[in-house]
């Protein structure tokens, strides 16, 4: 059993009893909604007349339906706008802070948390949607939940929840030029596979990700729960705190200090225990392509596609449907696969740091003419500061669309979308058949960067080479 | 609410590992602001085309309309947390999962939905699905108070339930807003304790 981790000192400080299913009743420090998975959560609350019990506590935006080329409402999809005007009556019906566009703060829920100050180490986060685990790049237990779930935060700020165990997950090591937070975070499911994380919460530790920044953690974290863990973290420290300076929701500075108190306290003990621990170094890691329908199904970037008759027979048969839908063949080399439409946004690469990394592939080179291409970013704020240094016209000049924020072509709920067997390079989280709008629609996960390069060049180059 | 301590119906299997709820509810359909159509959307791109035409699945053979238990294999329903999925099987007739293993999200999202997620061992699994692809017309009952799964009504194997899921379906108490408001003086107990809420401001606008 873990003890003295972050895990076990944040949870045990939101216990509020033992319910009789034997599962603990935690409070819910923060809750976030989007427009998809609370409408439906509104509904049951208002049918048995129960009121919000923290109104305050809850934050609203919205990022899944709103198109990225023309946000003049009505929108054009019924749909969207249905799902808009069922979020705008919730959310001044029950009192809820809402950042919609007029704010200038709206974006994806996972990017503006952590933007605005709101995700601040030692909380426990509830959002109805999966990457909620992004959070936990500041120290918090932040839980992916279901829309009836979501009724239960709103009406009890609480949740009934089973304790996870805790993996500390620990690579040294410097990586080098060219491997990003995102190869890292794709390393680890690779290596753990998209089923090793059930039952466990994911501690992130050593070298490397002391060094990120806070927005590397956030896309090693967005991806513990393609791993199968619903929570990962990282121990908040200078990096977490410097951050969270001055941002709009943080604590004023002020009291600013008397926070940083706290916070370092939740961090794991050195003495902590844990439940499982694994190890691998820097040096072990380069870029990685997905080549499959689940984000594990990956290579390193000079890697040949695995063969299935080497695999395990449960393996095979999954690698099998994969190497169907994706039309591509075992042994071949993923370098020189040619891409078709090249997306540079999603909750996991969407912020500053992912863009300039982007741009400065792009820099005064040209989109392949066979690619369309795309960038957008998460969330208002980041656009306008992307603009600010004039990345924009970098990508546009380089033939790049740029776009409102939103999550976009990463689930395609809205009109970014592939078309029949189209084969994307792209900075999102999840190459699920299907998920990028189209049935024959394919995907392939990597790096901004890469995907920058993959844009240019019209097929999957390394990215290494370039910073040679 | 009434737990759960039996219940009997013939079994659909969909074989594979790692199914995620993409494939169970494309996410083109969670743009409906509420479940009730969702029973019309399950596996909806693996059963048709994009003309709208039957494909070869399950979910459309003839022979397991009506089918209630499914039976499953590792990891299933990964990915999102969108209670779309559970909502599409249950509304389809699906009452209960048995597979080898599931998300977490999505089996929490199940059980509050009063739906059981059980698990056996693979080789087990495996003579399941091979038993109800041969003959659709087969009993399967999950006796909950046994844990036992029985086939015409014999007792076939052992399953497994996850301890907090178990007590939720048996004892029926899967609604579980009654339960955590009950609990009202706690929760204020415990938000005048939490610092953040206390010692330094937070999220002051
Ligand atoms: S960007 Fe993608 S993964 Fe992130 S919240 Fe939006 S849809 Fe979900």
């Amino acid at each position: 059993m873990a003890q003295n981790t972050l895990y076990n000192k944040v949870w045990n400080a939101h216990v509020v009893d033992r319910l009789p299913t034997g599962q603990d009743q935690l409070f819910i420090g923060l809750h976030l909604i989007h427009e998809v998975t609370s409408p439906q959560a509104f509904d049951m609350i208002s049918e048995k007349n129960m009121s919000i019990l923290f109104p305050q506590r809850t934050f609203a935006t919205v990022d899944h339906i709103v198109p990225t080329t023309q946000q003049t409402r009505p929108f054009q999809d019924d749909q969207a706008e249905a799902m808009m005007g069922a979020i705008e009556k919730n959310v001044k019906k029950y009192g809820i802070q809402f950042l919609n566009f007029e704010s200038g703060l709206q974006g994806i829920v996972h990017v503006i948390g952590p933007e605005l100050g709101l995700t601040q180490p030692g909380l426990t986060i509830a959002c109805g949607d999966s990457h909620t685990s992004t959070h936990g790049a500041f120290g918090t237990l932040a839980f992916g939940i279901g829309t009836t779930q979501v009724r239960d935060v709103l009406a009890t700020q609480c949740l009934a929840m089973d304790p996870l165990k805790v993996r500390k997950i620990e690579i040294n090591g410097k990586l080098s030029k060219g491997v990003f937070a995102k190869d890292v975070t794709l390393f680890v499911i690779q290596k753990l596979t998209v089923k090793g994380g059930l039952g466990y919460a994911y501690e992130y530790a050593g070298e490397v990700f002391s060094s990120m920044n806070m927005e590397e953690r956030m896309t090693v974290c967005n991806m513990a729960i393609e791993g199968g863990a619903r929570v990962g973290y990282v121990n908040p420290d200078t990096t977490t705190f410097q951050y969270l300076k001055n941002r709009k929701f943080a604590p004023p500075s002020n009291e600013f200090d008397q926070a940083i108190k706290y916070w370092k306290t939740v961090a794991s003990d050195l003495t902590a225990q844990y439940d499982d621990q694994v190890q691998w170094h820097a040096s072990e890691i380069s870029p990685v392509v997905t080549w499959g329908i689940t984000p594990g199904q990956s290579v390193g970037v000079s890697d040949r596609l695995p063969d299935p008759s080497e695999m395990s027979p449960e393996d095979k048969k999954l690698a099998e449907l994969a190497y169907r839908h994706m039309k591509l063949s075992p042994r071949h080399p993923i370098l020189g696969t040619p891409i078709d439409v090249a997306f540079v946004g999603s909750c996991t690469n969407s912020r500053i740091s992912d863009l300039r990394e982007a741009a400065q592939i792009v820099r005064g080179r040209k989109v392949s003419k066979k690619v369309k291409a795309f960038v957008v970013p998460g969330s208002q704020q980041i656009k306008k500061q992307a603009e600010q240094e004039g990345l924009n016209h970098i990508f546009m000049e380089a033939g790049f669309e740029w776009r409102h924020a939103g999550c976009s072509m990463c689930l395609a709920m809205n009109p970014d979308k592939l078309q029949g067997d189209q084969i994307a390079a792209s900075s999102s989280n999840r190459n699920f058949i299907g998920r990028q709008g189209s049935q024959e629609g394919r995907t392939l996960l990597m790096s901004p960067a890469m995907v920058a390069l993959a844009a240019i060049e019209g097929q999957i180059r390394d990215v290494r080479e370039v910073y040679q | 609410m009434k737990g759960i301590t039996q219940l009997t119906g013939r079994g659909i299997s969909i074989e594979g590992n790692d199914i995620d709820t993409d494939r169970i509810i494309p996410a083109r359909y969670l743009k409906e602001i509420t479940f009730s159509n969702m029973g019309k959307y399950p596996f909806f791109d693996e059963r048709f085309d994009a003309h709208g035409n039957s494909k070869n699945h399950p979910f459309n053979e003839a022979r397991f309309q009506g089918a209630s238990i499914l039976i499953v294999n590792k990891n299933f329903g990964c990915g999102s947390s969108r209670e779309h999925a559970p909502q599409a099987l249950m509304r389809f007739g699906i009452q209960a999962i048995v597979g080898e293993s599931f998300a977490e999200i999505f089996a929490g999202n199940c059980t509050m939905l009063g739906m059981p997620v059980v698990t056996l061992l693979e080789s087990e699994i495996q003579q399941i699905q091979k038993k109800v692809q041969d003959n659709p017309q087969i009993q399967l009952t999950l006796d909950f108070l046994q844990k036992k799964l029985l086939m015409e009504h014999q007792p076939w194997f052992e399953f497994q339930m996850h301890p907090s899921r178990y007590q939720a379906i048996v004892h029926g108490t899967w609604d579980s807003t009654g339960l955590l408001l009950g609990n009202l003086d706690k929760i204020k107990q415990v938000a005048q304790q939490l610092p953040y809420l206390n010692h330094f401001q937070m999220f002051k606008t």
